[in-house]
Parts: C-alpha cells; structure tokens; sequence
C-alpha cells in the first residue's frame, strides 16, 4: 500500500514493451530500416503523452523521470533566462527534487521563494501573486503532493503566472493517472511527469515543454529529443510511458472512483476504531488513493515495522526515512508539532488493492498503535493529566 | 536494515513499563527528534535489581532501551555507569549509522536513572557526558 512510491508495471505494459530489447533494438539515430522502426515507436510514444496531457506531439521529450524532468526545468529556464531575473518561486512542500534543485540553484546566485501552505497543504494563489517581482522568471509548484496528496489549483496559479508573463512549471509525478490533466486550459508551461508512478517502467519519464520557452539544455551530448537531451532513447521505456500514460488517463475515471472507495473505507474505519489521531492533508481535494493519518504519541517507523510484519507496506514523515532525523518538510509545513509529525503513517492505494487489503488494515493496525501507546511515555503523560481517557 | 537482534528487541521488548515508587528515573530525548526515553530503576545495597522501561521512538530506540535495560539488571551502579553506547550497540549486533544515537539516547538515560537515585539519597552526583557529544564521526545527534 506504498503506491505512490512505485507501482508494479502492468502486464500489458511489459507486453509491449518486451519486443524492444529483442527484436527491435535498432538505435534510432542509424539509418537502417530496424533504425527507423525504433524511430516511429518513439513517435508514436510522444504523441500518446501528449493526448494524455493536451499538448503537441513535439512538446514532450522524453528523460530518465520525474527528478530528471524537475531538474531540467528548474535549471534549464533559470539558467536561459538570467538575463531577465534572477528570482524562482516555489513551495515548502515541493518534492526533493525541486527543493534541493532551487537551494543548487541558490549558491548560483538566483533568490528562491518558498511559498508557504495552509494545514491542508495548499498553496494561496493571492500568496503567489503577492510574491512575483519584476525579477521572477519561474513558478514552480507541484500538482498534488506526494505525501499528503493534496491537489494544488493548478489552473488558477498557472492563470496569475501567464498574467505576469512568468513561466509556469508543475510536478505533476503524483497527479498523471489520478487527476485530468490539460496543459492549455491549466496555463502549464512546463510539466514533469514518471512512468513508474502509473504502472509504467521505471526509468522513464518525460518533460512536457510549451512550444516558445526558453530553457537550457541539461543533458548535452548527441542530437536526440530534437537536440534537447541528448542519450540514445531508452526506446523500451519510452513504448511502456507511452502505453502506461494512454491506459492511465483512458481509465482515470474508473480507476479513481474504486481507488477512492477502498481509501475511505479504510479512513472510516481507521477513525472508528482509532482515538486521538489527526487526519493530514485536505478532506476533499486529494489524490484518491491518499490516505495520511497522524497518530498521537507513538512513531512511525516502528509503525511501519509492525506493518511490515503483517505484509503491509507503509511510509511515515518520520525522521527514519529521510536519512535526517528530521520529521517531513511536508509535515511541518502544514503546521504538525514535530511530536505528531513523526507519528504520521501514509498509505497510498494501488490498481491491485482489495476490500479485503483494507479489512487487513483496519485488522492489524489498531493493535500496532495500542501495542506502542502502551510503552509510549507521550502516553503515559497525556493520560496522567487527564488529556486521553483510557 | 536492522539486525536479526535489534528486530528480537523491538518484537519482544525485556522490561517494557513502570516500577512503582522507583529509586530512580531518567527521562531523555526530545519529541522533536522522535524519540524520547524514560527510564526507570529499582536499586538495593548498590544494585540495579530491575530496571525497566518506556519510549516513544523508533525500531531502533525501542530495542536500545531494551537492551540496555537487560544489560544494567544486577549490575553495580558503577559497572552500570560504564555501560556506553557502543556497548549497547554491539549488543544488539550493530545499528545503522543514523540509528546511533539511539545507543546514545540509552545510555544518557541510565545515566540520569542513577543520578537521579545518587541524588534522593544524598550521594554526590557523577558527572555525565555532556548532552550529545559523542565520539563518532557522522552527525548523529539531533539539534534540539
């Protein structure tokens, strides 16, 4: 139930993109008729993500994924447009890739923004406006949070971006396959998005770049995306992201309402049957599959280890799994004390989830978190003064 | 990532709760950080003779306080004064780097635990490390 850190790749996925390491393996910078194969299966690719997404064909390139894609928009527009300013905004609750792409980008001279976000995790759009200068050069917020699976308005914040003639960059790793996405309408710019996070390959992933902007090359080298990224095309990835893409967005819908059925069952159950925790991220506008609950006084790892014990698979905003022992900037940016932050658990629902996977859930875990109450000296406490009735 | 030993003690934790009426309490670690550890000891003529504990941590924070616990039970308060980390941490047959200092967090809070019993019975207080200064090299310790 960690869906949003990967997913399996659907069989269908695979199925096709198998012929590409045998058969088809020409490279398709040669001249060769198998060459020129590989050639018209990566077209065909691009023009899937692009239906996806609302654009034109020659707007998508393809890159190793989502932290390739953040990064090349992020440096790739800063670095071609410096001339015009030097100022990025951004958000406190951007993935890594974004994040610590902007802190490179601040020991190279640019001034970064981090927008703060309400206890729901979304963004201010009036907040936004308030922060563009005449230096700003790039927005870029995410389209729905990783962690906390709060949906941004995108087309609103990407309006006041076209507004001001500033370029609009959204992380939209989480939201392919769960929101519809249309590039022209939302006023999206720049998109980056990752096949292995809609039961496509890892691996793979693609830049939606509007036709006109001005942005550097990351990867240099040959002439391949149209002189832009350069590298011979991963051509088997690239036939799985456009496959994967085009049976995301077809069963968007379906998949959304099933997904969203299984991760209120579990939340109902979860408040049922689980005194004093805290719900993180907003009631209505999330990813379907997004469930984040706080539980006061215990922590998630060893959350996570009793889970795990049990077959489930978790993640938390604990310190344990950053390598920090710091709990999640997501966390603290919605305004969790950092006690509460560390008992966050997150699971995200997947295609193969069941009813019964959440009975499974809602079996198991509220043993978990009584078992580590009881040896919590939170607990212990809040009992004492009278803040928790046994 | 854990050992076979620190995942024993984190399933089976040895002496999780209270003593009623301790000798002496050690409470260390900050919420902040994610763990905190309290630790609770029975002693007679110089001897920890039980010794047990709460916390709100960690895989690793748990098996720590768990071993650590086992291993001052019947020993002087002396010999339990040199109980480190490291000690607490081959034990357990190896922690991962960033779990560390929750060896650390182990024996501070035996250390306070006899201090806090040195100090209802009059005795002069043996003096503790300072607060996060240990000698490994990675930063293992939390700021706050």
């Amino acid at each position: 139930m960690d869906h949003a850190a990967t997913t399996y790749t659907h069989p269908e996925v695979l199925n096709a993109m198998l012929p590409y390491y045998t058969e088809h393996f020409g490279n398709p910078s040669s001249i060769y008729t198998i060459a020129r194969d590989s050639k018209k299966v990566i077209e065909a690719a691009r023009a899937q993500v692009a239906k996806a997404l609302g654009g034109d064909a020659e707007e998508i390139y393809f890159t190793s994924g989502g932290s390739e894609s953040d990064n090349w928009a992020i440096k790739g527009v800063a670095f071609a447009n410096r001339k015009r300013g030097n100022h990025i905004i951004t958000t406190k609750i951007e993935h890594h890739a974004v994040l610590h792409t902007c802190q490179f980008l601040e020991k190279e001279g640019f001034r970064i923004t981090y927008l703060p976000v309400d206890q729901y995790g979304l963004v201010d759009p009036a907040e936004l406006e308030k922060a563009i200068t005449d230096q700003t050069i790039l927005i870029s917020i995410m389209y729905a949070n990783n962690e906390i699976g709060t949906i941004e308005p995108i087309a609103e914040l990407g309006a006041i971006a076209r507004k001001h003639k500033v370029y609009f960059h959204t992380d939209a790793v989480q939201a392919i396959g769960n929101v519809p996405i249309d590039v022209k309408v939302q006023n999206i710019d720049l998109l980056s998005l990752s096949a292995h996070k809609f039961y496509g390959p890892k691996g793979v992933g693609a830049l939606y770049i509007k036709k006109g902007v001005r942005i550097e090359n990351l990867i240099h080298g040959g002439g391949q995306e149209h002189k832009r990224r350069a590298g011979t095309e991963n051509i088997a990835g690239i036939v799985g992201l456009g496959k994967a893409i085009e049976r995301a967005t077809a069963n968007i819908m379906e998949h959304g309402v099933k997904i969203k059925a299984l991760r209120d069952r579990l939340l109902k159950g979860v408040i049922e049957k689980i005194p004093d925790i805290r719900i993180n991220g907003h009631p209505e506008r999330r990813l379907p599959g997004n469930f984040n609950v706080s539980f006061e006084f215990i922590e998630g790892e060893s959350m996570l280890l009793w889970l795990d014990d049990a077959g489930i698979c978790g993640s938390t905003g604990s310190a344990c799994t950053s390598g920090s022992l710091e709990p999640s900037h997501v966390m603290l940016a919605i305004g969790l004390p950092p006690e509460v932050a560390h008992g966050s658990l997150r699971l995200t629902l997947g295609d193969a989830n069941t009813e019964q996977d959440i009975d499974t859930v809602l079996e198991v875990l509220p043993k978990v978190v009584s078992r580590l109450r009881d040896m919590s000296p939170l607990y212990q406490k809040a009992v004492k003064n009278g803040e928790y009735n046994v | 990532m854990y050992s076979d030993t620190v995942m024993d003690h984190f399933k089976n934790p040895r002496n999780v709760g209270e003593i009623e009426n301790p000798d002496g309490v050690g409470e260390v670690g900050n919420p902040v950080c994610g763990d905190i550890m309290k630790i609770f000891i029975k002693v007679t003529n110089n001897i920890i003779v039980d010794a047990k504990f709460k916390t709100f941590g960690c895989g690793a924070a748990i098996a720590s306080s768990s071993m650590a616990t086992e291993l001052v039970k019947g020993k002087t308060l002396e010999d339990a004064w040199q109980l480190s980390n490291k000690a607490v941490a081959e034990a357990l047959e190896g922690l991962p780097p960033i779990k560390m200092h929750c060896s650390v967090l182990a024996e501070e809070g035996i250390h306070k635990a006899i201090n806090d019993y040195r100090k209802k019975n009059g005795l002069p207080l043996w003096e503790e490390k300072k607060t996060h200064s240990h000698d490994h090299d990675e930063d293992l310790t939390c700021e706050h």
